[in-house]
């Protein structure tokens, strides 16, 4: 069913499902950019719809709704571990059909990879419910239609959002009853057809190891600071490192919790006699670049990159994802020409 | 708390054995059920966790075998019998036993990559019928490295094993043979080559290095089996840090046959 809803009805119907649940979605901090006079556009909990910001793209993906920064996983105490309690909320998340193909990779990761589910995202991702957001424009780095992440049909409640008004299709019957005295229309929601930056994924059986050493990734080495920008916004990248913590003042007590990592930061490899692998950030580049586009469809048949554009928006060396995708094409070509 | 892959149990140390300066056999009192070559997650609560290769395992224990190198090592370094660590797993895939049997069979191992394979030659030694011969390439740092000195002296008096050790530097008292695993390859009788299976573990370049110089000798890709090692957070597959090409070491590994592992790129 679809309806129509006036902008000034729409924090009505917000307050009634904060009743069940927590809301996030994007949200503009006045003055919080890292210029100054720039704003800075991340998720937060919101409660009206002024609080919203429909118009920009966030800095950081949705992901922390289900893998969040850090994680406590239990807590120590002597000998003795207890797990980490759940608060049981629902969620509600406002973002964008790309994020929900974010979420399916996400989903792959920490529920299928490996020999068991990961019970902490498992639980979190339970309670999560997609309001979609028609996004028919898209922003200047974005690319989703190459990456067949523009559409999707996993969602509660799908928005069209205008200057007077907020057309809505609800599809989850929990949600209905929010929604049944407003009037019905024929809303149906619409995707983005075409991005300004559109880029060719190159065939599984076209990426042999040889490209592994090509000169592509060298200019990588020197452009590339590692800063880990790209890992950090993608809301693909799952990695994460464990860590534990002591209380000062009870030293017996204690927790294990889990943080994001990335591939292009130092350390992501060291080990024990200061074997490193994946030294220059040129290999890290490719080991990343490959990863998004090469060996996760490998295993699980869709690409992980889902063509947010995210990385290329805040990496301060204008490292372009597009652009390194480009240039694998090339090198692919110039291969075969030369074979 | 069964279906929490994360939450160790909590174990006791039975024994502590000092192997070298650096490295010490830990008997934890657990029943896991083991294959050689797999690993677990060893935690210190409050400290962290570290990947450790079960190096033998019988009913009512296993053995860790570890070198004092960091954080949490250095940790267990303090602890005494009695004492308890956490222990999750085990992890990973094992050596294919059952391809091994009636080969001849060659077993190369460098510093703490004998820990790993201990408990398949441990196999072999008391199932000695099941390989046709057991030759072992032991290649340590130093004199004051080796590992499991009393268990060599007892495979060298074994019959069906020929073991030929080697340091890289010796030192005064030192009488036996001096050089890289590399360098004793050719030691081992090459005579019906096609009967040979040969698992290479140690550091990485000496992994490579070893599985050259086998297939110098005729040795083929197939007949060659290595064990990884990465960085690993989680072993289950999901924290990303052991992960090369679509493949994750603490999953599909950290054993692989040469054929899959000469194709992972880092
Ligand atoms: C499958 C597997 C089996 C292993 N089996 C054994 C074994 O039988 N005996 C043994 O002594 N060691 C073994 N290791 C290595 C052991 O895991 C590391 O030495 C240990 O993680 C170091 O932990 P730490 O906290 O003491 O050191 P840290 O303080 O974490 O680190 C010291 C140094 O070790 C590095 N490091 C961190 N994690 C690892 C890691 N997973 N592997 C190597 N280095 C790391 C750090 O980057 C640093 O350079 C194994 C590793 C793997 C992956
Ligand atoms: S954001 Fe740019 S500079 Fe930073 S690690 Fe990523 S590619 Fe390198
Ligand atoms: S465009 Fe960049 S940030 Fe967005 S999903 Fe792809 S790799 Fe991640
Ligand atoms: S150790 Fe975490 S994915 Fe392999």
């Amino acid at each position: 069913m679809s309806y129509r809803v006036k902008r000034s009805e729409f924090d009505d119907i917000l307050s009634k499902l904060q009743e069940d649940y927590k809301i996030y979605a994007p949200t503009r901090k006045k003055d919080k950019g890292t210029f100054s006079d720039t704003d800075l556009v991340l998720y937060d909990r919101v409660s009206s719809l002024e609080e919203i910001d429909f118009n920009s793209k966030t800095k950081y993906s949705p992901k922390e709704v289900v893998f969040p920064i850090t994680q406590t996983l239990f807590y120590f105490n002597g000998n003795e571990y207890i797990e980490a309690e759940d608060k049981g909320e629902k969620v509600l998340v406002f973002l964008r059909p790309c994020e929900v193909n974010a979420f399916k990779r996400l989903d792959k990761i920490f529920l299928e990879n490996g020999p068991q589910e990961d019970i902490y995202y498992k639980r979190l991702r339970e309670k999560v419910k997609f309001v979609v957001v028609e996004c028919t424009e898209g922003f200047d780095s974005c690319f989703c239609v190459s990456m067949g992440t523009n559409r999707t049909d996993d969602y509660s409640v799908f928005i069209r959002v205008s200057d007077e008004e907020i057309f809505c299709e609800v599809k989850d019957d929990e949600l209905a009853e929010v929604f049944v005295d407003k009037e019905s229309t024929d809303y149906s929601p619409e995707f983005i057809q075409e991005n300004k930056q559109q880029v060719e994924v190159p065939a599984l059986e076209d990426i042999t190891t040889d490209l592994f050493d090509s000169e592509i990734w060298k200019e990588y080495s020197k452009r590339c600071i590692g800063c880990g920008r790209c890992n950090t916004v993608c809301p693909t990248c799952s990695c994460w490192t464990m860590q534990d913590i002591s209380y000062q003042d009870n030293e017996n007590i204690g927790e294990r919790r889990r943080v994001w990592a990335g591939c292009h930061i130092d350390g992501y490899t060291e080990m024990a006699g200061g074997h490193d692998f994946r030294t220059t950030y040129g290999d890290r580049m490719r080991f990343k670049t490959l990863h998004k586009i090469y060996d996760f469809r490998k295993r699980f048949d869709i690409d992980m990159c889902v063509g947010c554009g995210r990385c290329e928006d805040v990496c301060p060396q204008y490292i372009s994802f597009v652009g390194a995708i480009k240039k694998l094409n090339q090198a692919i070509k110039e291969g075969k020409n030369n074979g | 708390m069964a279906n929490n892959p994360y939450i160790p149990t909590t174990v006791e140390i039975i024994s502590i054995r000092p192997e070298s300066e650096v490295d010490y056999t830990y008997r934890l009192a657990i029943d896991l059920d083991v294959d050689n070559g797999q690993f677990v997650e060893v935690s210190i609560p409050k400290v962290g966790e570290c990947p450790i290769s079960v190096s033998d395992f019988g009913e009512g224990y296993i053995d860790l075998t570890i070198r004092h190198v960091g954080k949490v090592t250095n940790q267990i370094a303090h602890l005494e019998v009695g004492d308890k660590l956490g222990i999750r797993g085990p992890y990973g895939n094992g050596f294919p036993i059952e391809e091994y049997r009636g080969k001849d069979l060659v077993i190369a191992a460098g510093g703490t990559g004998l820990a790993p394979v201990k408990s398949i030659i441990n196999y072999f030694y008391r199932n000695s019928k099941e390989v046709n011969s057991l030759t072992l390439l032991l290649g340590f740092k130093n004199p004051a490295n080796i590992l499991f000195a009393d268990e060599i002296a007892k495979w060298e008096r074994a019959d069906h094993i020929n073991v030929i050790l080697t340091v890289d530097e010796g030192d005064e008292d030192w009488t036996g043979n001096v050089g890289l695993v590399t360098d004793i390859v050719d030691r081992v009788d090459f005579d019906n080559v096609a009967n040979r299976s040969v698992v290479i573990v140690g550091p990485p370049i000496m992994m490579k290095f070893t599985s050259l110089e086998f297939m110098k000798h005729d040795i083929k890709e197939e007949q060659i089996w290595v064990s990884f090692e990465r960085k690993m957070s989680c072993g289950i597959g999901k924290c990303g840090h052991c992960k090369m090409d679509d493949t994750y070491i603490c999953v599909e590994g950290p054993v692989f046959n040469y054929t899959k592992a000469k194709n992972l790129v880092d």
